[in-house]
């Protein structure tokens, strides 16, 4: 059972545009095993000296899709792994990996919902994977996703999420955008709040099961407001990750 | 083996400096922020409800007050962490109180080989005893010269630098002393027993 979790030289099978900060990168892994959603992967780079450097990045892609992942991708200003995925990568080339790790911000159909998933900017990345693998399984659980971004054309995976809002089986996306809005926008525009939290979970009947994953600021937030609105901390599952200054 | 493995044009930016050179594990890297992680919401225990207890082991389990816990003597401590999702950071400073201090106040059941720190929303990680002894481990509730902040785990986290920085229990209320090992929260979430951040033990099987 335990394994170790060996690194694996994956090979770059795509390269796909999300928004202009953000990239999808398909991997193909030689030893590719079905994660759980929500899960993540090690990234290692090696210098010709020897120099390493290691990230953590989620998986964005269902584990229903065999022999290949999609990690998703910010390019951080000040980055080391994020600028070289971004500037250098190109199809062909090979990165070390190892993988799937995590085992508490996951879902998977069995656990049931409702489903309330609340994002802020790349937060989205593993709820994505939780998205694609509840649509791709069937699921019918109530799911319901308030996203926050700066503006529309932050917002990644935005035509597949409009896709799977019109499906029909349950799920909706909800958006906010914090700096700047659509024309004739009528949804939110502001940072999650109380309220807004308030209103996203109103026609959810029972109490949900909630994953909040973005920014720190914006987790505390989310978190603190869903315990103060009534849902059992244990319910409540989060994960935070990009710079801690984040004002999503 | 991947050891010969180099990533095209990768020449890497952030080059440890001469100074820091030693201090920074394999596969971490330095940052100045103080990233917050938890796997829920920040708990929050009132001060008058809030208890520090010894138990498991002992021929008397002891248990403090928040007042009581502020009389015990306090030291201060400078001290490098680093988290097992690869951030590191240096010359942290903090206060507290010795878990030495602690363990003089029980009388200790020689059988007593593990502990497990548990805290308010339930989260617990194990430690080999030896691990928090000897000063090298402490109960810290100031950080950088001011009372310890909720999402840093408020009031009181229990630091143990040497380890990777989830064995460092925030919201901590009390350590258990027991025969046996019983993995915590992430290490029965695919994380490692030990996690010794110079060996890179990260996850299971390293």
């Amino acid at each position: 059972m335990k394994q170790p979790i060996s690194w694996q030289i994956a090979t770059v099978t795509g390269i796909h545009p999300e928004t202009p900060r953000v990239k999808t990168i398909t991997l193909t892994l030689p030893a590719w095993l079905p994660h759980r959603p929500g899960q993540h992967y090690d990234l290692r780079l090696t210098a010709p000296d020897g120099y390493q450097a290691q990230r953590s990045y989620s998986i964005a892609s269902e584990p229903e899709r065999i022999g290949e992942i999609d990690l998703t991708i910010e390019r951080l200003e000040d980055g080391e792994v994020s600028t070289y995925l971004h500037d250098v990568v190109q199809v062909g080339d090979q990165v070390e990996v190892r993988g799937p790790i995590g085992g508490y911000f996951v879902w998977e159909k069995d656990l049931g919902g409702p489903l309330l998933l609340i994002a802020g900017g790349s937060g989205v990345v593993p709820l994505m994977a939780m998205i694609r693998h509840r649509f791709v399984a069937k699921s019918k659980t109530p799911t319901k996703l308030l996203y926050s971004s700066r503006s529309p054309e932050d917002v990644i995976y935005a035509s597949e999420l409009d896709s799977l809002g019109m499906a029909g089986d349950g799920f909706e996306v909800i958006h906010t955008f914090t700096r700047s809005q659509p024309a004739n926008w009528r949804g939110y525009a502001r940072r999650i709040d109380q309220q807004m939290l308030r209103e996203t979970l109103t026609p959810i009947a029972s109490v949900p099961l909630a994953y909040v994953c973005g920014p720190t600021r914006l987790v505390e937030s989310v978190a603190d407001g869903l315990v103060q609105i009534g849902v059992p901390p244990e319910r409540i599952r989060t994960e935070r990750f990009g710079p801690t200054g984040g004002t999503l | 083996m991947s050891d010969r493995f180099i990533s095209r044009g990768f020449e890497g930016k952030r080059r440890q400096q001469p100074a820091t050179a030693g201090r920074v594990p394999p596969g971490q890297y330095l940052t100045d922020d103080f990233p917050v992680l938890s796997a829920g919401p920040t708990p929050r225990m009132p001060l008058d409800q809030w208890t520090f207890s010894v138990e498991g082991l002992v021929r008397e389990p002891v248990s403090w007050s928040w007042a009581e816990f502020s009389q015990l003597p306090v030291r201060e401590y400078t001290a490098d962490i680093h988290c097992v999702t690869k951030w590191s950071k240096l010359d942290t400073r903090w206060e507290g109180v010795s878990v030495d201090t602690l363990i003089e106040a029980i009388d200790l059941d020689p059988r007593a080989m593990y502990v497990t720190a548990f805290c308010d929303g339930g989260y617990t990680t194990n430690l080999p005893l030896p691990d928090v002894l000897n000063n090298q481990a402490f109960v810290a509730y100031r950080y950088a010269g001011q009372p310890l902040a909720p999402e840093h785990g408020g009031p009181a986290r229990l630091v143990v630098p040497h380890l990777y920085f989830w064995k460092s229990a925030k919201w901590v209320r009390g350590l258990r002393l027991m025969e046996v090992d019983k993995p915590g929260f992430w290490e029965s979430l695919g994380y490692n027993n030990r996690g010794d951040p110079w060996k890179e033990q990260r996850y299971w099987g390293d």
